[in-house]
């Protein structure tokens, strides 16, 4: 039984690290010579490139990145969470509507939204600005955030909010004493989510933003391009922060939460 | 386990339809919903909608008298445009079915010989949270024929020089890019399959072994039918997405044939304004046949619902 845990366990784990094996070689080295399997010479160029002044441009990529997400994702919250509650607690004519409603923007590509909204975008001066850019990242962060939201609210207790309202407890008392703590834990893995979703697009932002908003992501296919690969290396390493940050936090709820996140 | 759970939701949302709940009144609904629904209707429909018009030759200012399907019958006429949609036909579903088949097998083994291995569930979620760009160039460092395995073959002796690699990214198999997506859909469907798979429990496998059931037998006439909607579902968004991805094939593909996703992006980009509605056309036909996957899919699902209700 054990032997066979190990089995399983071994590959796997090489398997996951493999990718970030040849990102960590070459943010690290200065030389690398074909037919080396190590680099020749090993250095912190490239980190001194990306967060010293030079790299200025890499620093404002990840300051636009950093504030796009963050938006996106506040205002996910703001519209996302009473209509995740509706649909979490509520059966009401026409759900299922809502449903496909939710679901279309989540799976079809991006690219084709982007390309209509670019021109309507343009005549209303939101093409090229931090504003059109967040607005396509919503496009698919809102429903996201919804269906995170929603699946909260499927298992939710309303008798809480219940008894603090026979206690006398306002509206507005009822939302952040009572249920915003009570669903926090989802709220953060929503939150983390939507960050993460609006952090890696590429397209979109370069169809919208127009070369405007050079976003992390961005900056990683033109430094691909140029063909500094320990900079594009190091690059990858920083745009992968997000993703592993929210992977500890969803990892700490679900120690929290035992088992019931994903039943 | 927030994206397994989310995605959950959204496969319940193609697979199955959920939902027990309290009523309430319009107003209150309204309240809630109309504010998100407005938002993603006016984007999300509203893309699509002037997309197509665009598509169709509308130009603003110019009028509607150009208005007409020249656009959509110059893409479908173009030889290019049957090589890239069968280049992205290849690439998903191939994708898709391997990784089913690996998903499969892995939340099985998973499920017999590790179902509580905190690690292990960790180490999955690794790659759900990984953004598809830079796995992308981590396959560009690791399969190019200057990579980090031409590398280690010749060090151990195999190979002479780097030319004597197999081709294995900007190929004609596409094997780079079916490799990173495979890499990322695996634990997305494997998570899908185990948390069905830990619902279900072992009582019904067990009443199977009672009745003498062979392993094959329990295999697909009790796992099987439990895992098959969610099975579906996942698929279906795994297509989807690799179906309409641009990064990977962006970085990983051959100049030609294009991918539709990154054939799209071109045309559109390009200097030629003329260029531009028709790669808003693919874009739209793009959506359409995703659109289509979804509906078609759906009906498929009903029909076979209504056919197991009758039997």
């Amino acid at each position: 039984m054990r032997m066979r845990q190990h089995l399983l366990f071994w590959p796997i784990l090489l398997t996951v690290a493999l990718p970030f094996i040849p990102l960590l070689l070459w943010s690290i080295s200065e030389q690398w010579f074909y037919p080396a399997l190590l680099p020749q010479n090993f250095g912190t160029r490239a980190y001194q490139y990306v967060f010293g002044t030079a790299g200025n441009q890499i620093l404002t990529g990840l300051f636009i990145s950093t504030a796009l997400a963050l938006v996106t994702t506040c205002i996910s919250l703001i519209f996302g969470i009473p209509a995740g509650r509706a649909l979490g607690l509520y059966d009401f004519p026409g759900k299922k509507f809502a449903t496909l409603l939710l679901t279309l923007p989540v799976i079809v590509p991006s690219l084709s939204v982007a390309m209509g909204l670019h021109l309507w975008f343009l005549r209303m001066g939101l093409a090229e600005t931090f504003t059109g850019v967040v607005l396509i990242h919503l496009t698919f962060c809102l429903p996201y955030t919804i269906f995170v939201i929603w699946g909260v609210f499927s298992d939710y207790n309303l008798d809480f909010e219940e008894q603090a309202r026979s206690l006398g407890a306002p509206g507005w008392k009822i939302i952040f004493q009572v249920m915003l703590p009570m669903i926090l834990p989802g709220i953060s893995i929503a939150a983390l989510f939507s960050f993460l979703l609006s952090w890696s697009q590429y397209l979109s932002t370069l169809i919208i933003g127009g070369g405007k908003m050079l976003t992390l992501p961005i900056l990683l296919f033109s430094l691909m391009d140029s063909g500094d690969r320990p900079v594009a290396a190091t690059v990858s390493l920083v745009f992968i922060v997000p993703a592993f940050l929210a992977l500890m936090t969803s990892a700490h709820n679900l120690g929290r939460n035992g088992m019931e996140g994903i039943r | 386990m927030g994206k397994t759970c989310s995605k959950r939701k959204i496969v319940d949302a193609v697979s199955t339809s959920s939902g027990r709940g309290r009523k309430t009144s319009f107003t209150r609904l309204f309240f809630l919903l109309s504010p998100a629904l407005i938002i993603i209707s006016l984007l999300f429909g509203g893309g699509l909608a002037l997309g197509f018009l665009q598509a169709l030759g509308y130009l603003p200012g110019q009028g509607f008298d150009q208005i007409g399907l020249q656009y959509f019958t110059h893409v479908l006429q173009d030889p290019d445009f049957f090589n890239s949609l069968g280049i992205s036909l290849y690439i998903s579903i191939t994708s898709t079915l391997i990784a089913a088949v690996v998903s499969v097998i892995l939340a099985l083994a998973l499920m017999r010989w590790a179902a509580n291995n905190r690690a292990m569930h960790f180490i999955l979620q690794i790659p759900l949270t990984a953004p598809h760009l830079v796995i992308g160039i981590a396959a560009l460092f690791l399969l190019s024929p200057s990579g980090l395995f031409s590398r280690l073959f010749s060090q151990l002796g195999i190979l002479t020089s780097s030319s004597h690699f197999p081709l294995l990214v900007n190929d004609r198999l596409s094997i780079g890019i079916l490799t990173v997506y495979i890499w990322k859909e695996v634990p997305f469907i494997t998570f899908m399959l185990f948390a069905v798979l830990k619902n279900m429990g072992s009582e019904l496998d067990e009443v199977g072994a009672t009745l003498n059931g062979s392993k094959t037998q329990r295999f697909t006439h009790i796992t099987m039918p439990i895992i098959a909607p969610s099975l579906g579902g996942a698929c279906l968004i795994v297509f989807a997405f690799t179906f309409g991805a641009f990064e990977v094939p962006y970085l990983l593909g051959r100049t030609y044939p294009m991918a539709l996703p990154v054939w799209a992006y071109k045309n559109y980009s390009d200097v030629d304004l003329l260029a531009r509605p028709e790669g808003i056309a693919i874009g739209m036909l793009l959506a359409g046949i995703i659109i289509l996957a979804i509906v078609f899919s759906q009906l498929l699902l009903q029909l076979s619902r209504n056919r197991s209700f009758s039997l």
